[in-house]
């Protein structure tokens, strides 16, 4: 059954190998990511791995769309179980809660019928998976959130969300790296650079990491900073 | 020698930004590739100034943009016609020209598409950051200090002195890519085309489409008949790698092509712009229309390589 691999235009394959937000489907586009890296197969530009495919950009004129989809399916007989290394390290991301930082983290408590600190204990009790990066640089979508904090988007999404604000939607919590819109809610906001292109790692997170969140005071966050 | 004052902006316009042919590579952490909107005007120009067709640009977006040169170079304007004159006097487009200290450059209003590129002898000089020297406006790095150029930035180039042999060259008029208002973009079926019923897809063939004022370097945007799902058929997917050319449409069932600034999306692409036909994206302007013509991956590629071997006919002219 998988993988399914459709064309995006004339300069793009998008490799599915499953559905739904899934570690075991993470797991195989992160197997499948990787194995392409090693292989720098002629004319790959480079691949982007997402919940359940793999976006493989390729240049046209020197490979042939239907020659790389046959090296790709020949890749894709992957083991279940994770065959991707050792489990990476928890990266501990410091959150300031509520308040300024979280100007939703009232409204997620009234919607769920729990107090505040329900949801901080709830959010920062879970180790996440980053399943891709995307939308802006560094910004990283991870789950699974707690079935008991599942919210819905906001009916209208802001035109201007802080640098660091840590949100929440449906099944998926994140973080905005750089100041843009958006429709999540957000439940509070870390001192922690996401995103810095200057650095020859530019993004803190990749697909794959693993993510704890600590609840940190404001004095705190203000030490963090210096 | 080395870095030199070359630009200063009096006035950007509504939107003026360093660009070149874009960022690689970083898609799997979310950074988009940028570039110039139509890149090969914006390579074009580079080659025939004698620089690499990577050099950085200034990218100008429809009227309004007026610079003084700060020393002696040759430059060439590309792209849309922006009515460029030089001290006044009308300036020829797909050219060289040379430029001395205090001249005023300016591209006041469009006579025909949006985005016109400014090439200087030595590419404007700024520091690469992730292999590219695109400002990437949205995240705000790349370019002159990560943003859009504003009025007193002073641009640098390097060791313009060095490509003054290149005055006077100037593209034949077949290599001219010359914008009309009247867009047909040529596109092959997008991974969710079967989320949209056989009358969706007819309409969006046969949809003469007006190019939305909202319409920015993120996107295209089309105003025109709603493109209705099939029943049941989820206002969003998860989300996945995305391309430029990509035409998604989100809930309101208005279509939107989208550019290079976006490396993942949720919404449904019907279709995606094949990239031969990607630098017209560049030039497509609000208040144009658009219709789209359906092809096939052979003639995608077939179009592809007349488009490279054209930008490789510049590069054996301006290798003497």
């Amino acid at each position: 059954m998988w993988p399914k691999i459709r064309h995006l235009g004339d300069r793009g394959l998008l490799v599915e190998l499953g559905t739904g937000i899934d570690p075991a489907v993470s797991r195989r586009v992160q197997q499948l990511h990787q194995i392409l890296a090693r292989e720098n197969f002629y004319g790959v530009v480079e691949t982007v791995p997402a919940y359940c495919s793999l976006l493989v950009v390729y240049d046209p004129l020197r490979a042939a769309p239907e020659a790389l989809v046959r090296q790709i399916m020949g890749l894709c007989h992957f083991e279940d179980g994770d065959h991707s290394g050792p489990p990476p390290d928890v990266v501990e991301i410091p959150v300031v809660y509520g308040g300024e930082s979280g100007p939703d983290l009232e409204a997620v408590a009234v919607f769920h019928g729990m107090t505040p600190a329900d949801v901080i204990r709830l959010h920062s009790g879970t180790v996440y998976r980053v399943y891709m990066i995307g939308f802006t640089p560094g910004f990283p979508y991870m789950g699974e959130l707690p079935e008991a904090l599942d919210t819905p988007r906001r009916e209208t999404p802001r035109t201007h969300i802080p640098k660091g604000s840590v949100a929440i939607a449906q099944r998926q919590t994140g973080i905005y790296p750089v100041v843009s819109p958006g429709g999540w809610q957000i439940i509070g906001r870390t001192p922690v650079e996401l995103f810095d292109p200057r650095q020859e790692k530019p993004s803190l997170l990749g697909m794959g990491d693993h993510v704890r969140f600590t609840p940190i005071t404001e004095e705190e966050r203000l030490q963090w900073a210096r | 020698m080395g870095a030199v004052d070359l630009l200063e902006i009096l006035s950007p316009g509504i939107l003026s930004s360093l660009q070149d042919t874009g960022r690689t590579g970083f898609g799997q952490i979310g950074v988009a590739p940028s570039g110039a909107a139509d890149n090969y005007a914006c390579r074009v120009g580079n080659l025939l100034v004698g620089n690499l067709e990577n050099a950085a640009a200034v990218e100008v977006t429809l009227m309004g943009f007026r610079a003084r040169f700060r020393c002696e170079t040759v430059f060439a304007l590309t792209g849309a016609d922006l009515q460029p004159s030089l001290n006044g006097q009308p300036l020829p487009l797909w050219t060289v020209c040379r430029a001395a200290p205090g001249d005023i450059l300016d591209m006041p209003s469009p006579a025909c598409g949006c985005r016109a590129y400014l090439s200087v002898g030595g590419g404007f000089h700024v520091p690469a950051v992730m292999g590219s020297r695109a400002t990437n406006i949205g995240a705000g790095f790349g370019g002159h200090e990560g943003r859009a150029l504003q009025a007193g930035d002073i641009v640098q180039s390097h060791d313009p002195q060095q490509y003054m042999h290149t005055a006077q060259r100037s593209l034949p008029d077949t290599l001219r890519a010359v914008p009309v208002s009247d867009w047909v973009l040529r596109v092959l079926p997008g991974p969710q085309e079967n989320q949209f019923p056989a009358r969706s897809r007819v309409l969006f063939h046969e949809t003469t489409y007006a190019v939305s004022g909202s319409s920015d370097r993120t996107g295209v945007r089309l105003e025109g008949p709603a493109l209705p799902k099939q029943p049941g058929a989820p206002d969003s997917i998860l989300s996945e790698g995305i391309l430029g050319g990509a035409i998604q449409v989100p809930g309101d069932g208005k279509p939107i092509i989208l550019m290079n600034e976006t490396v993942t999306g949720g919404y449904c692409k019907i279709a995606v712009v094949i990239t031969a036909d990607l630098p017209l994206l560049g030039q497509v302007a609000p208040g144009d229309t658009v219709r789209f013509q359906a092809t096939d991956l052979p003639s995608a590629l077939a179009l592809l390589r007349r488009v490279e071997a054209a930008v490789d006919w510049v590069r054996g002219y301006c290798s003497d």
